[in-house]
This record gives structure tokens, sequence and C-alpha cells, in this order.
């Protein structure tokens, strides 16, 4: 089962999305690599209707969200139509132009 | 202590037959003209960048081209704030003594020279190729999220944005070589087509060819002139998803630098040149200035604050939204019209008295930005 994975640094507890070797805080090596639970609350929302390439021009228009993740990290991820700010939400995984990517839909 | 001896700017908009060189050698032969300054005295030559024209070494690429052999020569990139970052570096280099003049010089035939999804494509490139990319982000993408956080936080309304898509567009309405320069209306700026909500096409400014250059000097160019007092900037992250806020910016920090290099506050500025890729960035910047109360740009700008005759005149030439967008050469557009401005040979653009300028720039989305203060002394 595919997961949003995420680092965090066992010596001053950063957390952080974009993977490296080292913790982009305090400078420590070897960060933990973890799975979030895919719950987060939506912090910014757009739609996308001029997409960028001829490819993604059959999904447009698309919604493309900031999602705060519970576990203290944001991320850009694709959401279901209609999300607005504040909305809290979770992770699935769907298709995008041949990649595997996080889409969001509101939290029941 | 630096001078803006002269500045070049040539037409925004599609001009077809013309390469990166052209564009610049163009603006550059323009500039060295207005400084009075021969091609064999030019000292120092800086250059951005070109999506169309790509190279390891384009500022000697350049140089050759032009024909001038320089003694300092480099390519600086920061995105749209190159610009204004290249004005730093050329008051720091005349100031410190290692040149007498820097000849700074942008040019792009980013609408003719290439596909307007390539365009498209090659800026969306600022994402991270792995974390933000995949997901098909646009710049306007980028923007919208920023806008809609921004918008939610201080109550900011697409009407309010509009105001200033209308402003910028009844600037051009008369500035020689604008792009776009056919009046627009608040209602035909919210009926224009979705781009990237809430940003729609009359939100975001248009992909020109163009180039524009300056010269900064050691010496006081005559009796009168413009200098550079003083420089700050401020960097706070590349991608959107690593922002440390959505509505709060290193723009407040850059012109606190700015304030502290120059010794001047943002109350002594009468004419403001301030960065507008998109109606967004133009309502954060002011606001995140001080030069307009937070969420409040948009009525200040309805109300003629920023007009001509207005408090605080604001991009006098129609800016980026519609005297046009070449890319590094945008921001050096704004500044050449603040000089012109500041010199008082604007002709019928001419706003009142400048003593004093404040410029901001910021490249990214929203993640580096600089800012200048301008002065005329006589
Ligand atoms: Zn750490």
């Amino acid at each position: 089962m595919t997961a949003i994975a995420f680092q965090r640094c066992g010596g001053c507890g950063a957390t952080w999305y974009f993977a490296r070797g080292f913790c982009p805080r305090c400078g420590s090596a070897e960060p933990e690599r973890r799975e979030a639970t895919g719950r987060g609350t939506v912090h910014a929302v757009t739609v996308v209707s001029r997409a960028p390439t001829e490819a993604l021009r059959r999904h447009a228009p698309y919604t493309l969200l900031l999602v705060d993740m519970a576990e203290g990290f944001r991320l850009m991820a694709h959401g279901e139509p209609g999300l607005a700010i504040r909305d809290a939400v979770r992770a699935e995984f769907h298709e995008f132009d041949g990649a595997t990517l996080p889409r969001f839909r509101r939290a029941e | 202590m630096s001078w803006i001896a002269g500045v070049g700017l040539t037409p925004f908009g599609r001009l077809p037959g013309r390469t990166t060189l052209d564009l610049m050698s163009e603006a550059a032969s323009l500039a060295l003209a207005d400084a009075e300054l021969e091609r064999r005295e030019v000292e120092g030559v800086l250059c951005g960048y070109s999506t169309t024209l790509p190279h390891i070494m384009l500022a000697t690429v350049f140089a050759e081209h032009f024909g001038v052999q320089p003694r300092y020569c480099h390519a600086v990139q920061v995105g749209g704030a190159t610009g204004f970052a290249m004005a730093m570096v050329a008051h720091a280099l005349v100031e410190s003594g290692v040149v007498r003049n820097v000849l700074v010089v942008a040019g792009e035939n980013r609408l003719s020279g290439q596909t307007r999804d390539e365009a498209v494509r090659s800026l969306a490139q600022v994402g991270h190729p792995e974390y933000e990319v995949p997901f098909g982000p646009t710049i306007p993408a980028y923007y919208g999220l920023v806008a809609s956080r921004y918008m939610h936080e201080y109550g900011v309304r697409q009407e309010d944005l509009a105001e200033l898509a209308v402003l910028m567009r009844r600037h051009a309405g008369d500035t020689p070589g604008a792009q776009l320069t056919e009046a627009v209306t608040v209602e035909e700026v919210m009926a224009s087509r979705p781009i990237a909500a809430p940003l729609k096409f009359l939100d975001c400014c248009p992909v020109s060819d163009g180039g524009a250059a300056f010269v900064v000097t050691r010496e006081r160019p005559g009796d009168d002139g413009v200098r550079i007092r003083g420089c700050g900037q401020a960097h706070t992250h590349q991608h959107v998803s690593e922002a440390p806020s959505l509505v709060r910016f290193g723009a407040a920090e850059a012109v606190a630098r700015a304030s502290e290099a120059s010794g001047m506050a943002v109350s002594d500025a009468r004419y403001a040149a301030v960065y507008d890729s998109f109606t967004i960035t133009l309502a954060i910047l002011l606001e995140e200035i001080g030069l307009a109360p937070r969420g409040g740009a948009g009525a200040l700008a309805r109300d003629g604050h920023f007009g001509r005759g207005g408090a605080m005149p604001l991009n006098t030439h129609g800016g980026l939204l519609s005297y046009g967008h070449c890319g590094v050469g945008g921001a050096i557009a704004h500044l050449a019209e603040a000089q012109i401005q500041m010199m008082g040979r604007a002709g019928p653009r001419q706003v009142r008295g400048v003593p004093a300028a404040l410029l901001h720039g910021d490249g990214g989305v929203l993640s580096s930005h600089v800012s200048l203060f301008l002065e005329r002394a006589r």
C-alpha cells in the first residue's frame, strides 16, 4: 500500500517532506524515514484550468492543494473538487500522467 | 555612492525575428547612449538569464557579441528579482571601486522564441521536480495557492485584485512600447477566463519579447542625477511547499535592510516600483512593504492613490501586467521608469516631483526579495 513518506530528526525533532540525508534545521545526519497517516487540513487551494502541457490538458480543471499534515509537515497534492481552506482531508492515491500521486478527499 | 546614469528600454510584445542577443544589444545601446558612455568605456557587465538562450556564460556571450571587453562580467539568477539584484551588485561594485561603471542588461524573445506551452512548462520548473512538478502546476497555480490563503486570511476579494489589473492597464494606455494598452474594467477582469483560481487571465502578466538595460556609475553623471542610496535582500524559501508562511513573506525584511543601508524610510518614497507578475503578487508586496494596509491595496488603487496623480504613483509605465514581461528585463523596466520619472523626463506620463523612490522585486514564488531606495540628487 502506498503511503506519504516524510522525515524526522531524532536530534531536534524537526519534521519535513523533501527527502534529504540530513536534518535541514540542525544538520544531524541520518534522519528517520516515516510514513504519514494521511490525515491533514487544507492550507491552500487552487484549480488549474490552464494545464502546462498537452498531455495534462485532458485532466484540467484539476484541484491542487497545499495540505498541512497531522505529523507537522506540508505538501502539495491533488484534491477532490470543491475542497476549501481548513477542510479536514485524508489521502488516497491516483494515477496522473503516468505517476501515482496523493489525492485528498474530505475526511468523514 | 552609485548613480543610475542611463536607462534603455525596447518596446515589449511580439517582436518576431529578434533573438535574446538582439534584444539585449538593442537595450544596451539605448542605455549607453542615455548615459553618454562609449562601448570601449564599459568596465563591468552584468546580465540575467534567458529561457530561450540557456548558457553557462551568458554575460561573456553577450559581451563578445556586443563588442565590449569588461574587466568584471557575469550573470545573476534570482528569477524575477534578478534585475534589482543586479542593481545591488552594480551598486556594491562601483562603491567599492572594483569598476567605475557597470552595464546591466537583459533581453529575451520569450514570446516568439518558443511556443506558449514551452514558456509555461519551462517557467513551471521553478517548482520541485519530484514533489511539485508531477502534479501539473504552473506559475499561476503556485500564485493561485498563495492567493487563496492570503485572501482567506485578510479578507481580500477578487474584485480588489482586479483593481490592480485595471490600474496597470490604465498606466500602459499611453506608454510608448507597452504591450497591452486597451483599457479594461473590473467587470472584464472578473469575466476573463479562469487560469488558476482565484487568478483569471487578466490577473496574469503577458509573456513578452523585449530588452531592458541600465548603467550604474561611480561618478555623478551631471548636475542632476538619480542615485542608489541602499539595497536589501531576503530569501526565505524556493518552493511554495516550503514557504514559512503564505501570508507573510520576506519583502518586509528586505525593505528593512534597504532602509538600514540607505538611512531612508518607506515614508520618504514618493514613487513606488513594485513587481507585479500577478495582481496577487502586487497586492501582497504593497501590503507587506507597508505601502497599503493588509487587505487594502485594491481599495487604495480604486481611490486613485497609486495613479499618476495620486499620493504614491506606482509602475506608471504599466508594469509587468501591461507593459509586459520578457523575463529579467521585466523588473528592469520598472527601474527604468522610476529613473525617468525621477529625472522629470516622462513627458505626458510625468508625475509631480519624485525626490525618492522605493523599488521592490520578488523571484520564484515570493521566494527571493530585493529592495532598493533611489534618491534624486541635485
Ligand atoms: Zn535536527
